[in-house]
């Protein structure tokens, strides 16, 4: 058994003056006093990667500026995917008895601490230096890439992606952390400035500054107790030019491969986290995971049946699109906002019943693949 | 190296790709082994430059001053005659579905391979 027995999470947005290390150190700092646990009893470490302080050793420049002295410790970097990849690990961990509470930290000052285009030209490096990246191609040009076939496939509009941002901007207008506060229809979206069409600004998340963690244990610290129920991860390629149709998808590899370790069902899921770097990927995953039929997605965001007192209600925080997207700790976000649905501490974003949740993320151009149930247990 | 083909990658105006002697599989990242069985037994091949467009996107924020020239570009992505995908430059007017054909154009400082609809 595993158990995320705390959350951390900033605001994400501008942190001006703050570096990686403070945002980590914030968000863990946050997570291990929700678990009711002192710094000295955390025992393994495991963290993303910064592309603002790139480090070969960062969980053990974390642990000493920290001040703790782990017995396992090392990062991860699977793109977006980290953040569940790490979870998965530390799940595995504390259940082979590796450790007794894994520190699961992410965080980056990836707005301020360095320039947009900087940040662009890092992130397009996911592309093949040599049958990509000399084309100058960007991550919303990959996505677009992938947007148009699956637009042309299953007749999906540019006005059916808009959906998907209003939608999270709704949900961000809740958070007081989220890095947007102003409400967006489909018109703005439409009308946002073009970046790598079918893609528009709106359809795309920002760039943020922010962190976030959790601790994931062998046994429960608190009385409401989320754990683990299972997870899986699929790798099909890297690069989108690689990628296979459209028809063997690793999402669809990854969450058949979660039910079957979870024993559950998509009728059984009641909350969902899935990663939404880009309009087009929140339209896609939720209907490779089964969380609407293809094509008909947006209908469901149109009907409310994503929204908070809709039937499935979806990344409540407002996702990487409105919450913000600081590299690792981005879709962190989304199992913090998910914890405390099932632990019922959301607040005026509380939806009725967040008993069993389904977590996705997606690490380069739909490359990784990591699927997660969270129940909650009492 | 002088005897070896080379493609745009590296400067030259063609387009090359990998068949496999030992299974026939196809592949377009150059490696020293086949990616599908192993077998070292490559052949490198130039490619006629026909396809159809499998996907497109208009990049019109580039991140680079280099690339920001040219912008609006359009990034497609080609399946070619020869079996195996690729990236490159494409006309304005390409449509998913439309046969296609490569030149050669400029950018950022090297040749890159443009498609354009076929005549």
């Amino acid at each position: 058994m595993s158990y995320i027995t705390g959350v951390g999470l900033t605001s994400y947005g501008r942190h001006e003056g703050s570096t990686s290390l403070d945002l980590m150190s914030k968000a863990a700092a946050l997570a291990i006093a929700d678990a009711g646990l002192e710094r000295a009893e955390i025992d393994g470490i495991l963290c993303g990667y910064s592309t603002v302080s790139p480090h070969i050793m960062l969980a053990t420049v974390f642990a000493e500026h920290f001040g703790i002295r782990p017995a396992y410790a090392h990062a991860v970097q699977v793109g977006g995917a980290t953040g569940l990849a790490m979870t998965m690990l530390a799940h595995h961990l504390v259940e082979a008895g590796v450790a007794r509470h894994v520190l699961v930290v992410g965080g980056e000052n990836r707005l301020t601490g360095q320039s947009r285009d900087a940040s662009i030209v890092a992130l397009a490096q996911v592309g093949h230096s040599d049958y990509e990246v000399p084309l100058g191609p960007t991550i919303p040009a990959y996505y677009g890439l992938v947007a148009s076939r699956y637009m042309h496939q299953y007749g999906l509009t540019q006005q059916d992606l808009a959906e998907f941002a209003v939608l999270m901007r709704a949900h961000a207008l809740t958070h007081p952390g989220a890095q947007f506060h102003e409400p967006i229809t489909v018109t703005d979206v439409m009308a946002s400035k073009p970046v790598a069409l079918p893609l528009k600004l709106l359809d795309c998340c920002p760039v943020s500054d922010g962190g976030a963690a959790f601790v994931v244990s062998r046994e429960p610290t608190m009385a409401a107790r989320v754990r683990i129920r299972g997870c899986a991860q699929a790798h099909t390629h890297q690069h989108v030019t690689a990628a296979p149709s459209l028809s063997e998808l690793g999402a669809e590899i990854a969450i058949a491969k979660a039910k079957g370790s979870a024993g559950v069902a998509i009728s059984d899921v009641r909350y969902a986290a899935v990663y939404d770097s880009f309009t087009i990927t929140l339209a896609m995953l939720l209907e490779d995971l089964g969380l609407a039929r293809r094509g008909e997605a947006a209908a469901r965001v149109r009907s409310g049946y994503f929204s908070r007192d809709g039937e499935l209600p979806l990344n409540t925080h407002g996702g990487l699109l409105s919450y913000g997207h600081c590299g690792v700790g981005g879709a962190m976000a989304h199992l913090v906002e998910t914890q405390l649905q099932m632990t019922g501490r959301a607040g005026n974003r509380q939806v009725r019943d967040a008993s069993l949740a389904l977590l996705h993320g997606d690490g380069g151009v739909l490359s990784s693949h990591v699927s997660m149930f969270l129940e909650r247990v009492r | 190296m002088s005897d070896k083909p080379s493609d745009w990658t590296r400067g030259e105006a063609a387009i090359l790709y990998q068949s496999c002697r030992s299974c026939d599989k196809v592949q377009y990242f150059r490696r020293d082994f086949c990616a599908a069985c192993g077998s070292t037994e490559l052949r490198e091949v130039r490619a006629s430059g026909k396809g159809k467009i499998y996907a497109t996107s208009l990049v019109c924020r580039a991140a680079t001053p280099e690339a920001r020239a040219h912008v609006p570009y359009n990034i497609v992505l080609v399946d070619t005659a020869e079996g195996f995908r690729m990236m490159a430059h494409g006309a304005g007017d390409l449509a998913i579905g439309d046969d296609v054909v490569a030149r050669f154009v400029p950018f950022a400082g090297r040749i890159v391979p443009y498609f354009e609809k076929e005549q």
